[in-house]
């Protein structure tokens, strides 16, 4: 076992254990702060796979505003739900049951498949990923229309939220 | 070296997780974020097959992870919204309790 | 105008007013009356100018005055229908014209035109007197011109029949008089005994007319024509001679003319078809005159003479005339001897003088038989009018006392010598005549000629029935001469009787004059004295009908002296025994079996009409009609009924309603209730449910299908 290969069992256990801790704490509160947790190993994850840019928006943007986002909802709506009683819904198992069954046809088809056994290329010299990255995105021949949609999204997004939340007061 | 595999196998753990998350847990915002968890599984697949392809020079994975990450975050924002709504008029956000298509 | 012309003419008058009174004057009866009398008299000058041309013609039997036009398209030719004139038609045309103008006249008297409509009246019963000045006195007819109108359509039928040149018009004639008898006979429709006798005569014709129109039937097929001059062609008769029928072993001139002849006999009221004519009194007189004495009756004998070629080529068949009308003329005779009603005697009487012309025919007396035909037209109808004339006196006597008697009944009147003269004198007449009281009455030449035809020709068996008939015909003639006209009054209504008005006498007159003269012209040549002076023109004219001249009978005594004898010995003892007779009770001659008419009304009732009846009430209508096919018709709508029922209860109902209608309903409800509670409002269930299925489905498509 090379020393990636530790590292990535290290991150990859950390990762599932807190999103375990996610969908599994009484707390709510809790489960916000693990999802925070969850998302930094992500990020870990994206830089093991050399797309740095990734792991910084990971932070950034899941972090920094959407994490921040579910505390805040959290906060907003805690009138009645005090962390108390359960947490779980009376038909958890078959929820358990079938994140299970996913789970395992998932892992038969891909670990048992030999296209997925291969190992990375190495990175060519002066390989600047990032500018590759943006020139994906705003390249006319490559994804600018996708950007620029999701962009479109974003703000109705914006406008919808802001809508629906709004305090008719 | 990581094989791939251990990559995919990573994301299908999580988007299990996630899924289990949305389908047992009782508070609305809770279900939330198992459908994020479900995302990051996502992300983590695109940008795991972004660095096991075979031409690094094509960033179809990244974008598509970006863009994935523009979609999360419209999709919470909208989500936490209408959750903070709907606790506003019925006073809960427990999933259960919110039934009104019930017949 | 030319004969011809005048012979298409002459039925048209009667017809016209027939429709003239019927649609335009029947309120009116002065304008019905005249209208009627006028055509009448229309018709009677057209066939006055007809006979005086038709006497100046030599040889018309040879050479006839004719016209016919096509009428009927059959095939390749045309049957034809016209008008002839050939020497028994003169003389027929002669007697028609003027007894059917007298009959009209009558009947204006007779209606009492010109009295005041009656109390009581209704159309359809006769009239019964009305008040006038607080006296009771005969009132006029409610129906009047209906009477004028049916009248003038029967004297369009009989000079229809007359002139026509063919069987098929000859038989239109025949049937429109028939339906006109029917008219007539039930005229006072109100009365059931009328009604009865209407129907019964209209039957017992039809009976006849059916064979009638067989023979027709056969004629035509045979021949291929129906005109008179076509059929009795020499060679058609000799064809029709020759061939044998399987009927009878007649020959099929023999079997046309039997046939025929059944026609006559119920048309002319011979036995057995004579059962309507005594009921057909019930008409009024008018119509008893001009149907059962100058012109109906007279068409049955007419008819037979007419087709005298045909008949004469079959002895059997002459014989079975001869001996139906001797027969006939006996029966008749014995039946009129007791019967007490004025107008049944002559009714019977008329059927045995019809018997007579019959039996001529019969031997072969052509001519003797048109000459009694002629002769009987003239004084029978005196007679009937005579009757009516004395009916209404008695009439008037029972309204001008109130003695409410039978005005018919003979035993009722009496007297009546006195009271109304005119009425005696031309009645005698007309029953000497009808006697055959030598020499100066015309039934006496006619009916000597008859019984010199029977003698001569050896006929002994037809001459002593004739004879025997003809001395009950002089003795009953004679019986209801005294019981009506001579000795003293029997009730107080006789001796109030009244003579009638001239509208009625005067028909009398004129039709005794011709009771009296007629028979001159008919005189045998050689009879004793009058013979030489008068050559026998009627023989010579109708003889000349026929294609061979019949020869005249030598002359015998023995019949001249058997006729002499039987008259006036039938007349003089009717006379002895009737003079003292004062009611019924003292006539011995009222033997049941001879008032009863022999029960053949009631044996016909036994025989014919009550299985008639049974047959049409009980088989066909009950049986037949009503368990039958009314009971198939029934049992098809249980049946119908019962399927509907089974269908209902046990297919649609429980399978179609409740399994199939009920049942998806129920299916579709359980369906329905049992999905309701997915529907729980919940996000997460219903992820879970979609998931399930997303994944049995998965492992379905996965592990079977691509396996």
């Amino acid at each position: 076992m090379s020393l990636q290969q530790i590292i990535f069992l290290v991150v990859a256990a950390a990762t599932v254990g807190s999103a375990i801790m996610v969908v599994a704490s009484r707390h709510l509160i809790h489960a916000a702060l693990w999802l925070v947790a969850t998302l930094f190993s992500v990020a870990v994850i994206y830089t093991l796979l050399n797309a740095g840019f990734l792991a910084v928006v990971q932070v950034v943007i899941y972090i920094g505003a959407i994490a921040i986002l579910f505390i805040f909802a959290v906060m907003l709506t805690r009138r009645d739900m005090r962390d108390t009683g359960p947490q779980h819904n009376r038909n958890w198992w078959l929820g358990a049951l079938i994140g299970l069954v996913t789970f395992a046809g998932l892992f038969s088809v891909l670990f048992f498949s030999s296209a997925f056994n291969k190992t990375p290329a190495p990175l060519p010299a002066g390989y600047d990923a990032v500018s590759l990255l943006g020139d994906a995105l705003v390249s006319p021949n490559a994804y600018v229309l996708p950007f620029e949609v999701a962009s479109v999204l974003l703000l109705a997004a914006l406008v919808g939220a802001v809508y629906v939340a709004f305090n008719r007061k | 070296m990581v094989p791939l595999t251990w990559y995919v196998v990573l994301s299908a753990a999580l988007f299990s997780i996630g899924l289990f998350g949305v389908l047992s847990r009782r508070n609305a915002i809770a279900i939330l974020l198992g459908v994020e968890l479900m995302l990051n599984a996502v992300n983590v697949n695109l940008a795991a097959f972004w660095r096991y392809g075979s031409d690094l020079t094509k960033m179809t994975g990244q974008v598509f992870a970006i863009i994935v990450f523009a979609v999360a975050a419209a999709e919470v924002a909208v989500g936490l919204a209408l959750v903070i709504s709907v606790y506003r008029r019925h006073n809960t956000v427990i999933a259960d309790e919110i039934d009104l298509l019930k017949w | 105008m030319t004969t011809e012309t005048l012979l298409w003419l002459i039925p048209l008058p009667p017809l016209l007013a027939f429709f003239t009174i019927w649609l335009v004057t029947n309120r009116s009866k002065s304008l019905s009356h005249t209208v009627a009398v006028g055509a009448a008299l229309l018709s009677w000058a057209g066939s006055m100018l007809v006979f005086v041309r038709a006497l100046g013609v030599e040889h018309l039997g040879a050479h006839p005055f004719e016209s016919a036009v096509n009428w009927l398209p059959t095939g390749d030719a045309w049957l034809k229908i016209g008008v002839r004139l050939d020497p028994l038609t003169t003389v027929t045309l002669f007697f028609v014209a003027w007894t059917v103008l007298m009959i009209f006249l009558y009947s204006v008297g007779y209606h009492n035109y010109g009295q005041p409509p009656g109390d009581h009246d209704r159309p359809g019963l006769p009239p019964h007197g009305a008040t006038l000045a607080g006296r009771q006195v005969p009132s006029i007819e409610p129906m009047y011109s209906r009477f004028f109108a049916f009248i003038g359509l029967f004297a369009f039928g009989m000079y229809t029949l007359v002139v026509s040149d063919n069987l098929l018009t000859l038989f239109v004639g025949w049937e429109i008089m028939g339906l006109c008898s029917y008219l007539l006979i039930g005229f006072w429709y109100a009365k059931p005994s009328a009604r009865d006798a209407a129907v019964k005569a209209f039957m017992t014709t039809r009976i006849g007319d059916v064979f009638m129109l067989l023979g027709i039937a056969f004629i035509y097929s045979a021949t291929g024509s129906l005109s008179y001059g076509e059929i009795f062609r020499e060679e058609v008769l000799h064809t029709l001679a020759s061939v044998p029928t399987p009927i009878f072993g007649l020959s099929a001139a023999g079997l046309m003319g039997l046939l025929l002849f059944i026609g006559a006999v119920g048309k002319s009221a011979q036995f057995p078809l004579h059962v309507w004519l005594p009921d057909a009194m019930e008409g009024p007189t008018p119509v008893s005159a001009m149907i059962h004495a100058a012109t109906m009756v007279s068409a049955g004998v007419y008819m037979t003479i007419r087709i005298f070629p045909l008949l004469s080529l079959d002895a059997a068949t002459m014989s079975i005339v001869a001996f139906s009308g001797a027969f006939t003329a006996l029966f008749a005779a014995t039946i009129a001897v007791a019967q007490n009603d004025i107008k049944r005697v002559l009714a019977f009487s008329t059927i045995s003088q019809l018997g007579y012309m019959m039996a001529a025919l019969g031997i072969g007396a052509y001519v003797a038989a048109a000459f009694h035909l002629v002769t009987h037209a003239f004084f029978k109808a005196l007679l009937f009018l005579g009757s009516g004339s004395v009916i209404h006196g008695m009439e008037h006597g029972v309204l001008h006392t109130g003695d409410h008697v039978d005005p018919q009944d003979m035993f009722n009147m009496g007297g009546l010598r006195r009271r109304m003269p005119i009425t005696f004198w031309t009645f005698l007449i007309g029953g000497f005549a009808l006697s055959g009281f030598p020499l100066i009455t015309a039934g006496f030449w006619s009916k000597d000629e008859i019984l010199a035809d029977a003698f001569g020709h050896g006929h002994l068996a037809v001459f002593t029935t004739l004879a025997v008939a003809a001395f009950l015909t002089a003795f009953y003639t004679m019986r209801q001469i005294t019981l009506t006209f001579l000795g003293p009054a029997r009730t107080k209504a006789a001796e109030h009787a009244q003579e009638t008005k001239w509208t009625m006498t005067t028909p009398l007159v004129v039709l005794a004059a011709f009771a009296i003269g007629y028979g001159w012209v008919g005189i045998p040549e050689h009879f004793p004295v009058l013979g030489p002076l008068s050559a026998n023109w009627f023989h010579s004219f109708v003889g000349g009908t026929l294609a061979e001249h019949p020869e005249a009978v030598a002359f015998s005594v023995v019949p001249l002296l058997t006729s002499l004898a039987v008259a006036l010995g039938g007349l003089l003892i009717g006379w002895l025994v009737y003079r003292n007779v004062r009611t019924a009770e003292h006539d011995r001659l009222q033997i049941p079996l001879l008032k009863n008419k022999w029960y053949i009304d009631e044996i016909y009732q036994v025989v014919f009409i009550r299985p008639s009846f049974w047959l049409a009430e009980t088989l066909t209508s009950k049986w037949i009609d009503g368990a039958l096919i009314d009971g198939v018709l029934h049992g098809i709508g249980r049946l119908t009924g019962r399927l509907g029922h089974t269908l209902r209860n046990y297919i649609d109902k429980p399978v179609i309603n409740e399994f199939f209608g009920d049942g998806t309903a129920h299916v579709a409800q359980w369906f329905g209730r049992s999905l309701r509670p997915i529907q729980t409002g919940r996000v997460q269930n219903y992820m879970l449910l979609a998931l399930l299925i997303f994944m049995l489905v998965g492992s379905v498509v996965f592990y079977v299908l691509l396996a």
